[in-house]
């Protein structure tokens, strides 16, 4: 479980800078749950700040008990697995070799895998179903299929926790489809927290576990989709002139 | 991939030989034969096969695999292909400190020539320069994060050092700028049988150091955010990164001189042979190839057979090449 106590996100360089404030929210295992909001929002801040690249300005992030400023990048790297929107180059790596990497925390000095590395980096292609790709190289892979293979590497670095920054953002429709079943089923059967920023909206609102609306002026808030729907916070979030959403579809219309 | 390691021994061993009996002095091949053997106990030809062939393929070997595994960390370092020691200004920072304490305390260049302090002082000077420059990058590297841009910076570094020696020299005596010059054109022959223990330990550090660091390499290929989320001590990593390549290409040139192309191109070459980004296959292949390839070089300098070629004159026909190779692949990839 996750734990956010009075957090407030932001930047102490190059100028003071208070982002998201005062959240107080939780995160548990088995839910799929999806950051949503507009550019500049703080998403990508809030989700650095989970992750431990940034400090928090004020507040406390526990995870699993452990406070997470008080934690070395050792410690972190058992509790917390990435995948980022940047489409890293790699070369000459087979996805196996990749997906292996995830191992890191457990391998000794040289890196060198053990039986059990191996198992459950086999493991964990598995569970993303890539297993007919293991032994391609990851630069003639679809970006979909290079998303996949950077989730087995989170899932092979066993961490009760996966965030994602717009894991989904430079594929396709059914790939989007594909990785957000992909990772709500994650979720479920590992209970693992899976927490993801997005702008799929439509996609999310289906398939998410629970909502995060995250806004400069408005703040965080949290629930279903019924109940973000029933509480009309999703117009209050997205809509603009000319946009409106539909809450009996959970569609947004455009006026013309 | 055993088989290939054991091609590659063998290329090297067989480049090794021929650079011992092929040089710019014909001597036959009986006679070279018979000073290996010791029939021959004295006189020129030992000398020549002794003391001056013998150090010079062991410099070879040394120079090329510091100079290739070098290149490689830069590579993976920065994430770019067209990395290396020479592109990125590195050497030419080792040669403004070597520069600057050769024009100012004058005589005769490379460490070679020197007494045990003018020596060291060569040697921290190109440590310094080439530390230095490193240390630059390493800073820019992190207010630019378009890798791009930074192999620029690293090319204006480069000039920017260049201009400061030009100046140097225009103030320095005729001897100095000369042999600064030839200096320049780098060479495998400035190392006596004397001074190798010392070279030799030097690049057996670096190597050291980068073998040690197998581990973070194949991380940080992820790029910076995936390797710290996966443990890594990113500030721990540049500091190693920055003494081993400062260590391997400081004390390459400061033996042997701005060598160019080598640490740039022979990593890509050890990458198609292995097809792999693993590190713990990539070191030591470019150790390997690295030291067949300063073999290569060193033997088709003295291809003209009663002159020698320089160093740096050869060293881009086998570079350049490999380089528009990678370009020309990777085209249309970003």
């Amino acid at each position: 479980m996750i734990e956010i106590k009075d957090l407030t996100t932001g930047y102490l360089h190059p100028d003071y800078k208070e982002i998201t404030l005062n959240l107080t929210a939780e995160l548990r295992g088995g839910e799929m749950v999806a950051l949503l909001g507009p550019n500049g929002a703080g998403k990508s801040t809030l989700l650095r700040t989970l992750s431990g690249f940034q400090k928090p300005l004020r507040g406390k992030i526990i995870i699993e008990g452990d406070d997470i400023s008080e934690l070395g990048s050792k410690r972190l790297s058992h509790l917390v697995g990435i995948v980022l929107t940047e489409r890293t180059m790699l070369e000459n790596m087979s996805v196996e070799d990749l997906v292996a990497l995830g191992r890191t925390p457990f391998t000794n000095f040289f890196g060198r895998l053990s039986k059990h590395d191996y198992e459950v980096v086999s493991k964990a292609i598995s569970m993303v179903g890539i297993e007919d790709m293991r032994g391609r190289m990851v630069d003639s892979l679809s970006d979909g299929e290079r998303q996949k293979a950077m989730i087995a590497k989170a899932l092979a670095q066993e961490t009760p926790v996966i965030f994602l920054d717009e894991p989904i953002a430079f594929l396709d429709f059914p790939s989007k489809v594909e990785i957000l079943r992909l990772l709500h089923r994650l979720a479920k059967e590992e209970g693992k927290i899976i927490f993801m920023s997005t702008h799929d909206l439509e996609l999310a609102l289906q398939l998410a576990d629970r909502i995060w609306l995250l806004d400069r002026q408005m703040g965080v808030t949290i629930g279903t989709r019924e109940e973000l729907n029933q509480s009309g916070a999703i117009v209050q979030y997205f809509s603009r002139p000319g946009i409106e959403f539909d809450s009996s579809i959970g569609f947004f219309r455009i006026n013309s | 991939m055993r088989v290939k390691f054991l091609i590659l021994v063998g290329i090297t061993i067989i480049l090794f030989a021929l650079n011992i009996f092929i040089g710019s002095v014909d001597i036959p091949s009986r006679a070279v034969w018979q000073v290996l053997t010791g029939e021959i106990s004295d006189g020129p030809i030992r000398y020549i096969v002794l003391s001056s062939r013998l150090p010079q393929a062991i410099t070879a070997i040394l120079a090329g695999a510091a100079l290739t595994v070098a290149g490689l960390l830069l590579q993976t370092a920065f994430r770019n292909p067209l990395a290396g020691p020479s592109v990125l200004g590195i050497t030419s920072g080792g040669s403004l400190g070597v520069a600057l304490v050769v024009l100012f305390f004058g005589g005769s260049v490379s460490a070679a020539g020197y007494s045990w302090d003018g020596y060291m002082a060569i040697l921290m000077g190109a440590f310094l320069g080439s530390v230095g420059i490193m240390f630059l990058l390493l800073l820019f590297s992190v207010w630019l994060k378009n890798d791009m841009l930074l192999l620029i910076v690293g090319i204006l570094v480069g000039y920017f050092t260049s201009s400061i020696i030009t100046l140097l020299n225009f103030v320095s005596t005729a001897e100095g700028v000369q042999g600064y010059m030839m200096w320049g054109m780098g060479n495998f022959n400035g190392v006596s049988m004397q001074q190798l223990p010392l070279f030799g330990s030097f690049v057996g550090v670096g190597l050291i150091f980068a073998i040690l660091m197998i581990k973070p390499l194949n991380v940080i290929l992820l790029g910076e955010n995936y390797a710290q989320n996966l443990g890594m001590n990113m500030h721990r990593v540049r500091n190693m990164l920055l003494l081993s390549t400062g260590i391997l290409t400081a004390v390459v040139t400061a033996y042997c001189g701005p060598v160019a192309f080598i640490g740039l191109a022979v990593p890509h070459i050890v990458r198609m042979i292995f097809r792999t980004a693993n590190h713990s296959v990539i070191i030591p292949g470019c150790i390997v190839t690295g030291a067949a390839v300063g073999l290569l070089c060193c033997l088709l300098c003295v291809v003209p057979r009663d002159m020698v070629w320089p160093l740096n004159g050869v060293t881009p026909l086998i570079g350049v090449p490999v380089i528009m190779y990678v370009i020309l692949k990777g085209r249309g990839r970003r």
